[in-house]
């Protein structure tokens, strides 16, 4: 079973309502709650990765979690280099996974 | 003329518990308080939960200590006399009493400058800093630049997981132990629905409850020290357990919780590697002997969806090092019994001065917060945070000495197993780098393999690059100056030997792997925006790199 949300019937915290949200990753619609994190509402999904590496192109997503390691960069609205673990999703952003090629002369 | 009644300002920099303790004792003895943290939202990492936008009845069944956090938050909130700025990133801590710098007064955000009358209070001298910060979104392009110049700084920026490499650790569906417990707590996601978690020290136990109350069903708990290395750590001096009842109940609370989901906690045992192709579908679990070595023979392979693996933490000391804070020779900030650095007016608190838990930390920023505002170590009513501080000061050295990382380790690692997750640099580079120059030091031989060089500024990778480069014959011991001292040479304070040198030489690795003068990755056009036209700073900044 891959990543995914904790269903709310079973959740001991008994969560309460929540305002819904769609964001389009690389230009698919995906659901989501207001309060997540871009990072969390792909997980939900069950996707993991959304990145490719520059040198070896492996795939990456989530590792930290908290803000350290910067695997989990996207782009949002057009702005680079976003930790998708911080940046709380917004109805309606714009998210494009990121694969740097390095440049000729580093290869 | 009645004297200007001068208020002092506190700054500090971190809301997790330390620093919301700190910023309560601050304005308990009278100081207008300023209280920052990089995320939306105060508790730090120990106390990540939902947003508001994400209510709950239950939230506390996911904490320990909730009420503690609720009370501390609520009180701060409605105090006028402190302001709680989130979103703050601090990119930069500006010593202001460099010769270089001709103003170390006034500049462009008055809300942390005292008046100026104020200047004729000689018993007072404010902290030789100016703490440089963006406010806005996490990574945001439009973020607004403060500068802060208080009178005390409080640090209590805490610590992130250390996850050692191991071959497949790259794979997407490995995360550190952090992870699991930031998602379980903040974002109520599971992250696998079979899951491994392992590495070392007791926050694998939290970890493991909490992922378990996501409904993923934890495979196990592998805990990479033998038993015997437990007993010693834990045993010598049991009494301290009676008092550090806090801490007993704590995890107590794990094992009940152990108990309750059948999960199984095994010690002398570590994932020593990652299968799969783009994702992780198993791991290989090793019996491990005292010293981390996987022992042959006893490999096992185990289906997972998610690794969850941390052994130990990495405190976050690019602002007390900044700062110009002294380390101790175990890396963590030095303060003295008022929780003051070696740099007047800047205190430090938490897990930057040792990994001692939340009960240290909330102790520890209470102390800080009290003496940074004009208070002493021995007032009256510190008496019960001083004991809770004596209480938890063994802590640190008591997991260090039953979980702490053991040199076998590094037999696990594969040739091109990555030790840089961004410059994607293999353990075989690193060590033939290190043989084909006799390692001729850390920062030349970071420099040749660009290990430590990426985005993340060495976070994740550092101190194991520092470990993998500096394990041979040639580099000293743990010691700067106990190695300097043995070797009869001279450590005085800027000399071959100071800590605080990036000079680049054979005994720099504390300074070079800790040391980042752009605390945060930040874009070259924000920095123009918030460059203050008071300093004169000049700093060139390439984006990501240290």
């Amino acid at each position: 079973m891959p990543a995914r949300p904790v269903p709310a019937h079973r959740d001991p915290i008994r969560p309460g309502a929540a305002t819904p949200i769609v964001i389009s990753i690389d230009g698919d619609p995906v659901s989501g709650v207001e309060g997540q994190t871009i990072a969390g509402v792909v997980l939900a999904t069950g996707r993991l990765a959304w990145r490719r590496t520059s040198v070896d192109g492996r795939p990456r997503g989530l590792f930290c979690g908290i803000g350290v390691c910067f695997d989990c960069i996207v782009t949002v609205n057009g702005e680079r280099d976003v930790r998708a673990c911080q940046r709380r999703a917004g109805d309606g952003d714009v998210v494009e996974s990121q694969h740097d090629e390095l440049p000729e002369a580093a290869r | 003329m009645i004297a200007a009644i001068r208020t002092r300002t506190v700054l500090v920099v971190g809301a997790g518990p330390a620093g919301l303790a700190a910023a309560r004792a601050a304005r308990e003895r009278g100081a207008s308080v300023i209280l920052l943290d990089a995320s939306d939202a105060t508790g730090g990492q120990y106390w990540r939960h939902l947003p508001p936008s994400r209510p709950s009845a239950n939230e506390r069944a996911l904490h320990h200590g909730w009420s503690t956090y609720r009370a501390l938050h609520d009180e701060l909130e409605r105090d006028d006399g402190c302001e709680i700025v989130l979103g703050a990133q601090v990119w930069a801590i500006e010593r202001t009493d460099a010769s270089d710098v001709t103003d170390a007064s006034g500049g462009a955000d008055a809300s942390a400058v005292t008046d100026a009358s104020a200047s004729t209070d000689a018993a007072t001298v404010p902290a030789p800093v100016a703490v440089h910060v963006l406010v806005g979104p996490p990574d945001g392009t439009r973020r607004v630049g403060r500068t802060f110049r208080p009178d005390a700084l409080v640090l209590a920026t805490g610590a992130h997981d250390r996850t050692l490499p191991f071959p497949g650790w790259d794979l997407p569906g490995v995360f550190t132990a952090g992870a699991a417990q930031a998602f379980a707590k903040g974002e109520r996601v599971a992250l696998g629905g079979r899951v491994v978690v392992a590495g070392a020290g007791p926050f694998l136990l939290p970890v493991a409850a909490s992922v378990a109350a996501t409904g993923a069903k934890v495979l196990g708990v592998y805990e990479a020290s033998r038993v015997a290395g437990l007993v010693r750590g834990w045993l010598p001096k049991p009494w301290q357990l009676i008092g550090a009842a806090k801490k007993g109940g704590e995890l107590a609370g794990y094992v009940g919780s152990h108990l309750r989901h059948r999960i199984p906690y095994v010690t002398g045992r570590a994932v020593v590697a990652a299968h799969g192709a783009d994702r992780v579908e198993a791991v290989t679990i090793a019996e491990v002997d005292a010293d981390w070595a996987p022992i042959a023979g006893t490999e096992r392979r185990v289906e997972t969806d998610a690794v969850c693996v941390s052994h130990g933490f990495t405190p976050r000391l690019e602002l007390p090092i900044a700062a110009g804070c002294e380390l101790t020779p175990e890396r963590f900030v030095r303060v003295d019994d008022g929780q003051r650095t070696s740099v007047a007016g800047v205190y430090a608190a938490g897990e930057i001065t040792g990994i001692g838990g939340v009960d240290a930390a909330l102790a520890e920023g209470e102390i800080a917060g009290h003496v940074a505002a004009g208070g002493s170590a021995r007032d009256a009513d510190l008496g019960a945070a001083v004991g809770a501080r004596r209480t938890f000061a063994g802590f640190a050295a008591r997991i260090e000495a039953a979980h702490g990382i053991r040199s076998g380790w590094t037999s696990w690692l594969d040739d091109d197993t990555l030790v840089c997750r961004c410059e994607e640099v293999p353990y075989g580079r690193l060590r033939d780098t290190r043989e084909a120059t006799c390692g001729s030091g850390l920062r030349s031989m970071k420099l040749t393999t660009r290990a430590g060089l990426g985005i993340c500024q060495g976070r994740i990778c550092g101190r194991t690059v520092e470990e993998l480069l500096g394990a041979g014959p040639d580099v000293g011991g743990e010691d700067d100056a106990g190695h300097a001292a043995s070797a009869g040479l001279e450590t005085a304070a800027g000399g071959l030997f100071d800590r605080r040198s990036d000079a680049g030489g054979l005994l720099d690795r504390r300074a070079t792997t800790d040391r980042r003068p752009i605390a945060s990755p930040l874009r070259i056009g924000e920095l123009a925006a918030a460059e203050d036209p008071t300093t004169s700073t000049t700093h060139t900044v390439r984006k990501g790199h240290p």
